[in-house]
């Protein structure tokens, strides 16, 4: 999704109304947070167990809840960006039946508000996500017992 | 042998698949990058750009240490609504000595490219200390701490040099005088006519109102003239542009 709308934001007529706005702020994280930052959790689960010789995760009950929070604050964060990128794309450009601009940039900012808190709610669920993951690896290390040893490590001679 | 059976060949193996990915890039770059070198110019020739004054240059220095641009653009696209909201459009030669450029990508705050002159000193002054103070729904931050921070333009001269590295035609005259220039412009019963003479219609006076030269007088110094310097009756625009 993210990769199709970034050169769909290069497009002239597209880029007219996007740039400069939250629209690529969106973007951005939609394929930073939603795209790569959920690929680093799924390596760090599947990695923390077989680098510290762990039968098991700590908790699959926590993933399961780091996932809903990722998943859920991304496509708040990402559609809240969205939508006042269009807000306020379009408010630049409005214009009244004389030819002049109906709203000064102040009005813009005004505008946004309520999807800034939309988007700090969002941010705020992505990123205790990530701290349930922290304590979930965490307590994977110091408290799960080890696996036995692994087959390749016994056949060495 | 469908396509996808081709495909494999390439997803399997990996010296093969960095080759071509390469080749995919190289390809992309030189599309973009060459059709450059078959233009004679890619900046207009205006008349009226010249290089910042120390004062300005201190002042624009701030400006990107405090990292204004993340905020604000300096490009006005030639849009209806953007000329009708910030001013003329901007031209390539008008950033043509800004290293790097202050173009940026968001608009958190309005466009910048067109500041210079149309707020008072005293407006600056204000909205520095202040945003919320003169514009009720800002979210910018205060910089009253620039009214604390004393300059005295010692290394201004090694600055411009530095920027004469990279292209900027200050002359060895200018770069001798750089701290009496610097402390001329906020002068205004100094002698300033061998500043104005090395940069013209640079605005000569006390920016911020205090009678210590601070880091506020070199950024309003360089907020007053953003978008001012180019005289737009003499700018023909190029039809094959």
């Amino acid at each position: 999704m993210a990769t199709f709308e970034g050169p769909m934001m290069s497009i002239r007529a597209e880029n007219s109304l996007s740039h400069y706005t939250d629209w690529t702020i969106g973007h951005v994280h939609s394929g930073a947070l939603g795209w790569n930052g959920m690929i680093t959790f799924g390596m760090l689960y599947y990695l923390v167990p077989k680098l510290w010789r762990r039968e098991r995760l700590y908790s699959l009950r926590l993933v399961s809840w780091h996932f809903w929070l990722a998943t859920i604050g991304i496509v708040l964060y990402a559609a809240s960006m969205w939508v006042t990128g269009i807000v306020e794309g379009l408010m630049w450009r409005e214009v009244d039946a004389q030819g002049f601009l109906v709203n000064s940039f102040a009005d813009t900012v005004e505008a946004k508000f309520f999807m800034y808190v939309v988007r700090a709610s969002g941010g705020a669920m992505y990123l205790t996500g990530a701290l349930i993951m922290c304590f979930n690896l965490w307590k994977t290390v110091s408290s799960v017992g080890e696996s036995k040893p692994m087959a390749a490590a016994v056949a060495a001679e | 042998m469908g396509i996808l059976d081709h495909h494999k060949k390439i997803e399997t193996h990996a010296t093969l698949l960095l080759v071509l990915s390469l080749l995919v890039v190289t390809i992309g770059g030189l599309v973009q990058i060459v059709p450059l070198f078959y233009l004679e110019n890619t900046i207009e020739e205006v008349e009226g750009m010249r290089p910042y004054s120390p004062l300005e240059l201190a002042g624009r220095e701030i400006y990107v240490r405090e990292g204004c641009y993340v905020c604000h653009s300096q490009m006005v696209r030639p849009m209806p609504d953007e000329v009708e909201r910030y001013g003329a459009y901007s031209l390539a030669a008008e950033s043509m000595y800004d290293h790097p450029f202050q173009w940026g990508s968001k608009r958190t705050g309005p466009d910048l490219a067109r500041l210079g002159g149309r707020y008072s000193d005293e407006w600056h002054v204000a909205h520095m200390i202040n945003p919320r103070d003169v514009v009720p729904v800002s979210v910018m931050p205060p910089y009253a701490f620039l009214l604390d921070r004393p300059i005295d333009g010692r290394y201004i001269g090694d600055l411009m040099s530095t920027y004469r590295l990279v292209g900027v035609p200050y002359t060895d005259e200018m770069i001798a005088a750089a701290q009496d220039d610097f402390r001329a412009q906020v002068d205004p019963m100094g002698d300033s006519g061998p500043l104005l003479e090395r940069y013209h219609s640079a605005q000569v006076r006390n920016f911020d109102g205090q009678p210590e030269l601070t880091e506020m007088d070199a950024l309003i110094a360089y907020m007053q003239m953003i978008g001012t310097l180019v005289d737009r009756s003499t700018f023909v625009r190029d039809a094959s542009r």
